[in-house]
């Protein structure tokens, strides 16, 4: 109890050290947030596109589809695929009818049953690796009886590349504003032992513990820490939903791939691991700034 | 009980601050340490406090053994000790009250604790109505007398005092000499360090003086 009193009073006493440190802390959480949202969404949306568009492979017309089918059995036994799934063209004409005449099923008699899918029986392929897929595509390309194969290419691993090139920049972002965070920490707190100086002293003497000592300014830090860390992921709550709701507006007919996930599925991990960033960095640089100043 | 053992301190400037000294002060007593300023006395009391190591022999008190005692035991080992200053010490942002609890706040006493025992060391101290005050707005005396309520609120069964009448007028000075020997009657071991050979002779105490490191009378 007296050692907090004590540690907000060291807060005041410099309370533009103070404020200054929690300023970087905040800063550094909230680039921490931000591209924790982004990255996490990416992975979301990347593991989503590589789920949902495997490579589709269509065959020459001559083709039956016993012939074709034994070609499929060849592509399923190679190593890199995991799943695949034939479609027949009437399959496909039949999905094809379902999801653009809907509602206007007169349209489609036109066509009565003259399939104008014939000879596209294709082979929908799922890859163990979606890094694989391009050396994979090749090898179905010169592969005999295929016409044609389309796939995704780019999307997915344009992605996982923002994703990777994310990840370092940030992680080079928030170790310099870590960096500057600690420095400043540290200012503040020696700056309050200098400051009693004179206390400490009479504690020593007193018998005080070493605890009972560095108690008010390692509080002193940890509350640095974790205002700084509450205020950008109580402004980061507020800036995500804004974000969600606008790409809904603004993005609709991409928000099945593009949209973002809910705040329940990113704030939980992300809060625990800025509360364990922020309140460490506090605690931590409290510490070892003391350890060669303070002695019992 | 203080004993020291054949204790030599050497700084590492290689000044031999305490040479050979044996010493025993009973439970109890009350005992002045004289001599000539670098003589070795606030080394002394340093040692006793271990702020310092002896480089040779051996110190106990009441029974503990400070050569080998733990680092972790030493703020027990000096709540047994009281220690004023011939600068008082006090901590200017805070009223007499404050300044006195701070010594069992420090110790994780209990408010309760603290409500009745800082009253009862002022009044033992002769300062009760002027808990309120800021030690600027007291004079030297009176700041002494709170560093010595300060001193002996944990009830130390030492209290150590070094030139604690340095600063004071001779008059003061006598006055807490006075106040010493009423603590040391209640049963505190107390030693006092001081120039001041008037004083000495009136209090009528045991007197050790100690020059250039070594104790030349016991008296
Ligand atoms: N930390 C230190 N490092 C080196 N030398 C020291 C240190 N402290 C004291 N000394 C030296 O040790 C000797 C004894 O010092 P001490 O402070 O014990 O003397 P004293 O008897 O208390 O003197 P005074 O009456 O002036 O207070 C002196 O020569 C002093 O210069
Ligand atoms: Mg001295």
């Amino acid at each position: 109890m007296y050692s907090i009193g004590q540690a907000f009073k060291n807060i005041c006493r410099n309370i533009r050290l103070s404020l200054a440190s929690v300023a970087t802390v905040s800063a550094c959480i909230f680039l921490f947030c931000i591209f924790f949202c982004v990255i996490a969404n990416l992975r979301a949306m990347i593991t989503n596109i590589e789920t949902r568009v495997g490579i589709t492979v269509f065959f020459d017309e001559n083709l039956s589809d016993e012939e074709i089918m034994s070609i499929g059995e060849r592509i399923s036994a190679q190593p890199e695929v995991k799943e695949t799934q034939f479609i027949s063209a009437d399959e496909a004409w039949s999905d094809f009818k379902k999801e653009y005449f809907e509602g206007k099923e007169e349209l489609a008699e036109g066509f009565a049953d003259d399939n104008p899918l014939k000879g596209s029986s294709s082979y929908a392929i799922w890859l163990k690796d979606a890094a694989r897929q391009d050396s994979f595509v090749k090898y179905l390309e010169n592969a005999e009886g295929v016409r044609q194969v389309n796939y995704t290419s780019q999307a997915g691993s344009l992605l996982t590349g923002i994703n990777n090139a994310l990840l370092i920049v940030s992680a080079i972002l928030i170790g310099i504003l870590l960096a500057v965070s600690i420095f400043l920490i540290r200012n503040t707190v020696m700056i309050s032992a200098e400051f009693r100086k004179n206390e400490t002293a009479i504690m020593r003497l007193i018998g005080a513990t070493n605890s009972m000592i560095r108690a008010p300014f390692i509080i002193e830090g940890v509350t640095i820490g974790l205002i700084g860390t509450l205020i950008p992921l109580v402004g980061m709550y507020f800036l995500y939903g804004y974000v969600m709701r606008y790409m809904n507006e603004h993005y609709t007919m991409l928000s099945d791939i593009f949209s973002l996930m809910p705040h329940s599925s990113v704030f939980p991990v992300m809060t625990v691991v800025a509360l364990i960033l922020g309140v460490g960095i506090g605690f931590f640089t409290s510490l070892f700034a003391l350890n060669r100043h303070l002695k019992v | 009980m203080i004993e020291f053992f054949d204790v030599s301190k050497t700084y590492s400037t290689g000044t031999r601050a305490l040479q050979h000294v044996d010493l025993t002060i009973d439970d109890g007593e009350f005992v002045f340490i004289m001599g000539r300023s670098g003589g070795g006395k606030s080394t002394m009391l340093q040692l006793l406090l271990k702020e310092i190591e002896p480089s040779e022999g051996e110190i106990v008190v009441n029974d503990y053994t400070l050569r080998n005692m733990p680092r972790r035991f030493i703020p027990r080992y000096r709540r047994q000790l009281g220690m004023v200053f011939q600068d008082f010490r006090l901590l200017n942002d805070r009223s007499v009250f404050e300044n006195v609890a701070f010594a069992q706040r420090v110790i994780n006493k209990s408010a309760r604790e603290i409500k009745e025992s800082v009253p009862e060391a002022l009044r033992m101290v002769g300062l009760s109505s002027k808990y309120k005050s800021l030690p600027g707005q007291l004079s030297g005396g009176e700041r002494q007398r709170v560093a010595i309520a300060r001193a002996i609120i944990n009830k130390p069964s030492i209290l150590l005092c070094d030139e604690p009448t340095g600063n004071l007028d001779e008059k003061t000075a006598r006055e807490i000499m006075q106040l010493l020997d009423d603590i040391n009657r209640q049963g505190t071991t107390v030693v006092v360090i001081t120039h001041s050979a008037e004083l000495v002779r009136d209090m009528d105490k045991r007197v050790i003086t100690i020059d250039k490191g070594v104790i030349v009378s016991d008296v």
